[in-house]
């Protein structure tokens, strides 16, 4: 029941969220945008776990506990960056440019 | 009904999710955020944009029309083979019978049929998610601490 629909929009949100990463400079809207694109996923998982078991259900808490740690040890190294650069703007942290 | 419901929620998360993408501050963008997906790590996002002062109007962090067309052009390159997912139907060998995820409901309750894999199917990659939130959090703090 509604399978379909529900990887479409799951399809609608990941792109999105790609969409976002290339669109912005800000490296926490970045971020929130990579976090739209898990989502997209945990959605296909729930809508997959009604046909095929509840062991996707299942991963989802998983995905979101990687998420939680993602999030964290990213947010740090985004502190770290602004303490040292006074920025978070990712067009202007050019350490690789030659 | 449910058909409905669905399509509502689906609109309010995708227009979110655009407005989110769009959004010149990035506290209007977590906002937005927070309505495909409410959760702790929202506040977390919501903390550190207030923490480094984003949240005042500044120059737009918005890239380019170049930039736009490159993500409107990739965008439709993906979206077009996944948007196939939505007619392809997983293969009948592993599809479970119809009725079988309402009956197990009905007999283990909404949260049993969950809990019960998830601590004894699941259990070790479950103790497992602590080892990395410990890792985690030991990370966060060496990261984002000035002096250990």
């Amino acid at each position: 029941m509604l399978l379909g629909p529900a990887l479409a929009v799951s399809a609608v949100l990941f792109t999105i969220g790609v969409a976002g990463v290339l669109i912005r400079r800000n490296a926490i809207v970045i971020f929130m945008c990579v976090e739209l694109m898990l989502n997209a996923v945990n959605l296909t998982f729930v809508a997959l776990a009604q046909r095929l078991g509840v062991s996707g259900q299942i991963f989802v808490f998983f995905v979101m506990a990687v998420a939680a740690a993602e999030a964290a040890v990213g947010l740090a190294i985004i502190l770290a960056i602004y303490r040292h650069r006074e920025t978070v703007d990712l067009g202007k942290i050019t350490l690789l440019k030659g | 009904m449910t058909t409905i419901i669905f399509w509502a929620f689906a609109a309010i998360a995708v227009g979110s999710a655009l407005l989110c993408v769009t959004r010149r501050s990035p506290i209007a963008s977590a906002l937005w955020l927070v309505l495909v997906y409410a959760g702790a790590i929202m506040v977390l996002f919501l903390f550190v944009i207030m923490l480094l002062n984003l949240g005042r109007a500044g120059p737009s962090d918005r890239k380019g029309a170049l930039a736009w067309a490159v993500a409107a052009a990739l965008g439709a390159g993906l979206l077009v083979p996944l948007a196939g997912l939505a007619r392809a139907a997983p293969p009948a060998a592993i599809q479970l019978p119809e009725g079988t995820m309402a009956a197990l409901q009905q007999q283990q309750g909404m949260v049993g049929a969950v809990a019960r894999p998830l601590f004894e199917t699941y259990l070790v990659p479950f103790e497992i998610t602590s080892l990395l939130l410990l890792a985690a959090i030991v990370g966060a703090v060496v990261l984002a601490k000035r002096k250990l």
